[in-house]
């Protein structure tokens, strides 16, 4: 028996729209990437992108060699804030969480996770700015290892979860403490999902601009000391593409592939990690 | 014989206190995040006092913003942010779901599911300035020249669809915005679509319903209120949406029926103007914007979390 010519027609129909949908949701991706690439190629390429500092404006060549150093040193100080503390809180959630008190933190946390990332920015200047009484690099990493907070101590968290009850009690039935059970048995056994999630907030850290914008208010000379301004890559493509200089607007793109390749590489570096871990 | 005890007494202590620092030193962890909350809303609310004591809920119907004159209201960044979004959720909705339920579900082509989803994956790690850098090039000439005006040939007896194109504005932005969050609205729904019971679904192919029957009239009404949550989560984000927004809304302080007119959202409005914002007022002001963008993005999120906690169980992470 078959079916009425309808249904089958309806059923084809919804087929293939689904598969419509799920192409026009790949396409933005695929032209992103083109554009990317192709305009932001001859700016890397262009020497001295690398080793120099931006000229002043309608002044040809320069880099953003202000910005590379920038945009590590904020994300490394504002990893180094974030990924212990992050870690600490997941151990709590996990070995002493199941209570109201890890209910409320995990609350905070995902309130955390939901914030406009200019929120972290908002926090960064009344918090360090304002007391300061300068825009420092600080502030930035401070508000950048806010906003990574939430992503790391969730997957240190889902980590230490599926480390199996077993280690535990094996550990603690040869008489080993607690804290010596959770640091050298169970900590490292979950380690690579806490390293992936510290990696992951790192690349979503690397890739924000909001919360830079008053914090670290950007530098046009290369800077190292934290307590200064200093430049960051985002930074870089956001002024860049609003100033109608068609070197500094290459300089943007090449900046953004370069970005884009940095989040990438983490991402990835984040991947094969979980995979040399698991086998 | 009594057996001697395994660890010597001192050493028993030892062992103990060593818990004991340790459970402090977690406990002090889960302090802190809840000091960095306080300190948060703290930081936020504090310097918009001025602003707060002097519009008070003026500032939610005024649609002035005159620095000169130092008159703040927040009506015209409100229905920027409440446009933009809604024009995101409006194309983000159903073709994020279509796509969830390709993703989740459908047999056929199945070569080609892994590098859909890593490219869709791929497109929710994008920086937020690449794609505004993105789409003040390209996408900005692509709808000046192609897309608005066969909008406005189409339909433009509507008052949405009037007006100069220049192709910045609530559409643009709306735009930007549903490509960001696509890969939320996917990845979740998915998520929810794979989590059907599958006899359910096996139950009504049984029955004689066809795939399309099947998912019309068993998995989306179970999987609607984590479809709903979905779709939440996806508006917070694009709520609080900064970067990509401010580069293609054309930030102008109005409030317009045409989708092509130029105008401001919440975060934007904060992003351009607090580095030269000058004054109490004029600062507090942007600070009492923040305040409400934070109010809203928690309680759109909040909701959304309590739809999935709904319909997945539980608030603590599983194993």
């Amino acid at each position: 028996m078959s079916l009425p010519l309808v249904r089958v027609l309806v059923d084809r129909l919804v087929g293939a729209l689904v598969v419509l949908c799920v192409m026009v949701a790949a396409i933005p991706v695929l032209v992103l990437f083109l554009f990317v690439i192709i305009k932001g190629m001859p700016g890397i390429l262009t020497p001295g992108f690398f080793t120099q500092s931006p000229h002043p404006q309608g002044v040809p060549g320069g880099g953003v060699l202000n910005a590379i150093i920038g945009t590590l040193e904020i994300v490394g100080i504002g990893s180094l804030l974030a990924v212990p503390v992050g870690a600490l809180i997941g151990i709590f959630l996990s070995e002493y969480g199941r209570n109201q008190l890890g209910d409320t933190v995990r609350f905070i946390s995902d309130v955390l996770t939901g914030l406009p990332s200019i929120a972290f920015g908002i926090f960064g200047y009344t918090v360090v700015v304002l007391t300061t009484h300068h825009f420092s690099a600080l502030a930035a990493s401070i508000a950048l290892a806010i906003l990574m907070l939430p992503v790391i101590l969730r997957a240190t968290e889902t980590a230490l979860l599926l480390v199996p009850n077993a280690l535990r009690e094996a550990g603690l039935a040869l008489g080993a403490p607690r804290w010596r059970v959770t640091l050298e048995i169970v900590v490292p056994a979950a380690l690579g999902g806490i390293v992936t999630g510290a990696l992951l907030a790192m690349a979503r850290a690397a890739g924000e601009t909001a919360p830079l914008l008053f914090t670290t208010a950007g530098n046009d000379i290369v800077q190292t000391n934290p307590l200064q301004p200093m430049g960051a890559l985002a930074l870089t493509v956001f002024r860049n593409a609003l100033v109608p200089y068609p070197n500094l607007q290459d300089q943007a793109w090449a900046a953004a592939l370069l970005l884009v390749i940095l989040v990438a590489a983490t991402n990835i570096l984040a991947r094969v990690y979980v995979r040399r871990i698991q086998r | 014989m009594v057996p001697p005890p395994l660890v010597a007494a001192s050493r028993q202590r030892r062992l103990v206190s060593g818990d004991r620092v340790f459970s402090v030193i977690a406990y002090g962890a889960a302090g802190l995040i809840m000091l960095i909350a306080a300190i948060f809303i703290i930081a936020l609310v504090v310097p918009a006092l001025p602003a707060v004591t002097k519009f008070g809920l003026g500032f939610f119907t005024s649609r002035t913003w005159d620095p000169v004159r130092n008159d703040f209201g927040a009506l015209a960044p409100i229905y920027g942010t409440l446009v933009t979004s809604a024009i995101a959720l409006l194309i983000a909705f159903p073709i994020g779901l279509g796509a969830a339920l390709f993703l989740a579900e459908d047999a056929r082509l199945q070569l080609l599911r892994g590098p859909l989803s890593f490219l869709i994956e791929l497109l929710a790690g994008i920086p937020s300035v690449v794609i505004g850098l993105w789409a003040f090039f390209i996408l900005t000439a692509l709808l000046r020249d192609k897309v608005d005006p066969f909008l406005q040939h189409a339909l433009g007896f509507l008052p949405l669809f009037r007006g100069t194109p220049t192709g910045y504005g609530f559409l643009t932005a709306g735009l930007v915005l549903a490509i960001m969050v696509l890969p939320i609205m996917i990845a979740l729904s998915r998520d929810v679509i794979r989590a059907v019971p599958r006899e359910l679904r096996e139950a009504s192919l049984a029955l004689g319903a066809t795939n399309a029957e099947t998912t019309w009239s068993v998995i989306l009404p179970y999987a609607r209120v984590g479809i709903t949550g979905a779709v939440l989560l996806s508006l917070g984000r694009a709520l609080g949406e900064t970067i990509a927004v401010t580069m293609v809304i054309g930030n102008n302080v109005q409030i317009s029926a045409s989708l092509f007119a130029t105008g401001y959202t919440l975060p934007s409005v904060i992003a351009n103007e607090f580095t030269e914002a000058n004054g109490n007022v004029y600062l507090g002001s942007l600070f009492y914007l923040g305040v409400v963008l934070v109010v809203i993005t928690i309680v759109v999120n909040v909701l959304a979390r309590l739809l999935i906690w709904r319909f997945s169980g539980s608030a603590r992470a599983t194993a």
